[in-house]
């Protein structure tokens, strides 16, 4: 059986502006972010027969389909999971693709969570499981879940809030060069990182992404039909989701290793299916909700070993010129929060080289959903 | 306060934890606890489950201290601390909850800078049924 490996690559992408509060709904800026990743592939609308999101996304295929008047569909997926979602849509595309149940499939996130409501403050709606043995305690937050897992890492292995500083230090340096990040103008410095409010002791403000309005798009086709269009094809290379056995979701408290998690799973299939290895990877954008997922993310898709994750981040090894540029355009850290769309499209901007943070000669990108949360992956090569 | 939304697999939990007693689910057929519970045992797939006692010891595994933005009843008492406790008769099982000074005491009635990984606790129950945890060693 032919697999996924370079069957299909992404030719398009789109995003609209990136703010704390955006005037047009969440349904109009998943039009915009969707024509405009056509336009970039030069596709017509009428062309795509395939749509991919998220479980969380807002505008259901219905509506985005006759707003911006797709063709007829014959596959639409939506991915769980929230921002474990995201890596996943383009690999549900490519597979629909390469396997012949489509051939333009779009792939979008659109999202207020800039001006709109926090998940975490619905009382109302609670998940019985697991919410019933966390949030009664006050572990309300994804940043209370995961800040438990930080602790322990930290704990055991010795990492430091300067790893973790390093973590939104590269994402910020790599923002302050891309003007469509909403933390273009914005430098960090240790003092400022250091002194900074808790959010969720041992996280503080920097360690948290934003909260943005904005939405993305990629266009995804075959590889032969990649050759005609308009920019230089980025070959979905290899393609993963991830569930590990007896995970638990953020609040990964419950098995005999709490501190390994879906990206193990999703990098063990991701690199089965690869020409190349992690030492091969030119530039990775790890998705970025908090930057103690980033060590773990190190970890887990095989850049170092267990409990070197924090020590990975010294020596300024995620800025341009490091042994892995991180987060090229500012990341969920710093460029904009949307799910973990606009890490995809990064990528892509890395492997045409249009990056506003260009590493030199960048062939090879791994691009991560969240840690943390049943995930996914993508390893795109131009 | 967040009262637990619960729900089958959960429901005997609460049930016991009201009446002073931690108890978690364990496979009737090849013993192993579980936790959270659910329907059928992970590990041989038998439907039947008991609930079983423990001494409601264990060790701080982790802990968190949240600060504001939070919900409202939680906000006034920030900065609290939540704790993971690994139980000592069942390691495995790790339960969320929050280090107290004595039960009923609120969230934050334990300073933060007491807290440490590996301290030794004891499980004691609020007036609502709750499991809190209180320092062995005060």
């Amino acid at each position: 059986m032919a697999g996924l490996k370079d069957a299909t690559a992404v030719v398009g992408i789109g995003q609209t502006a990136f703010a704390k509060h955006l005037p047009e709904d969440e349904k109009t800026l998943a039009c915009r972010a969707v024509l405009a990743a056509l336009d970039d592939a030069g596709i017509a609308p009428g062309e795509v027969d395939a749509l991919a999101s998220y479980t969380m996304e807002e505008t259901d295929e219905v509506e985005l389909a006759k707003a911006v008047g797709l063709g007829d569909l014959t596959f639409f997926s939506k991915v769980g999971y929230g921002g474990g979602g995201s890596c996943a849509t383009v690999a549900h595309l490519a597979a629909a693709i390469a396997t012949g149940q489509a051939t333009v499939g779009v792939a979008w996130r659109s999202r207020k969570r800039g001006s709109g409501p926090r998940p975490w403050r619905d009382t109302t709606a609670q998940l019985p499981t697991p919410a019933q043995w966390t949030r009664p305690y006050g572990l309300l937050r994804p940043v209370d879940e995961i800040a438990m897992l930080a602790r322990r890492y930290m704990h055991e292995y010795g990492a430091t809030r300067d790893h973790l500083f390093n973590v939104a230090l590269a994402c910020r340096n790599r923002a302050n060069q891309n003007p469509a990040a909403v933390m273009y103008e914005r430098p960090l410095t240790r003092e400022m990182y250091m002194t900074s409010r808790w959010i969720s002791e041992p996280l503080c403000l920097f360690d948290n992404c934003l909260e943005t309005d904005g939405a993305l798009a990629c266009v995804i086709v075959s590889r032969e039909r990649a050759r005609d269009c308009r920019h230089t094809p980025v070959y979905v290379h290899s393609a993963a989701q991830g569930l590990p056995a007896q995970h638990h979701g953020m609040v990964n408290y419950w098995n005999d290793d709490p501190l390994t998690g879906p990206a193990w799973t999703a990098a063990r299939h991701l690199w089965k299916h690869a020409d190349f290895t992690p030492q091969d990877v030119d530039v990775a954008q790890i998705y970025d909700a908090f930057t103690a997922l980033i060590p773990l993310s190190l970890e887990g898709y095989g850049f170092c070993g267990r409990g070197e994750g924090g020590a990975f981040t010294e020596g300024g090894a995620l800025e341009i010129g490091g042994a892995l540029p991180l987060n090229t355009g500012g990341g969920g850290l710093s460029e904009a929060y949307v799910h973990g769309f606009n890490l995809i499209n990064e990528g892509v901007k890395q492997l045409r080289g249009t990056s506003t943070a260009q590493v030199p000669g960048a062939a090879t990108c791994l691009v991560t959903a969240g840690e943390g949360v049943p995930t996914s992956a993508l390893l795109l090569r131009s | 306060m967040l009262s637990p939304v619960t729900d089958p697999d959960g429901a005997p939990f609460w049930h016991y934890a009201a009446q002073g007693e931690l108890r978690v689910q364990s496979c009737a057929d090849c013993g192993e606890p579980r936790f959270p519970p659910r329907p059928c045992c992970p590990h041989c797939q038998s439907f039947a489950c008991e609930w079983r006692q423990l001494g409601g010891h264990g060790r701080i595994w982790s802990y968190v201290v949240p600060h504001p933005p939070l919900l409202p009843d939680y906000a006034e008492q920030a900065p609290y601390n939540v704790v993971v406790v690994e139980l000592t008769d069942a390691p495995r099982i790790r339960l969320v909850g929050n280090l107290v000074t004595a039960p009923d005491a609120p969230l934050n009635s334990l300073s933060p800078d007491r807290i440490r990984i590996g301290a030794r606790v004891q499980a004691v129950f609020s007036g609502t049924g709750l499991p809190q945890w209180v320092l062995e060693r005060p």
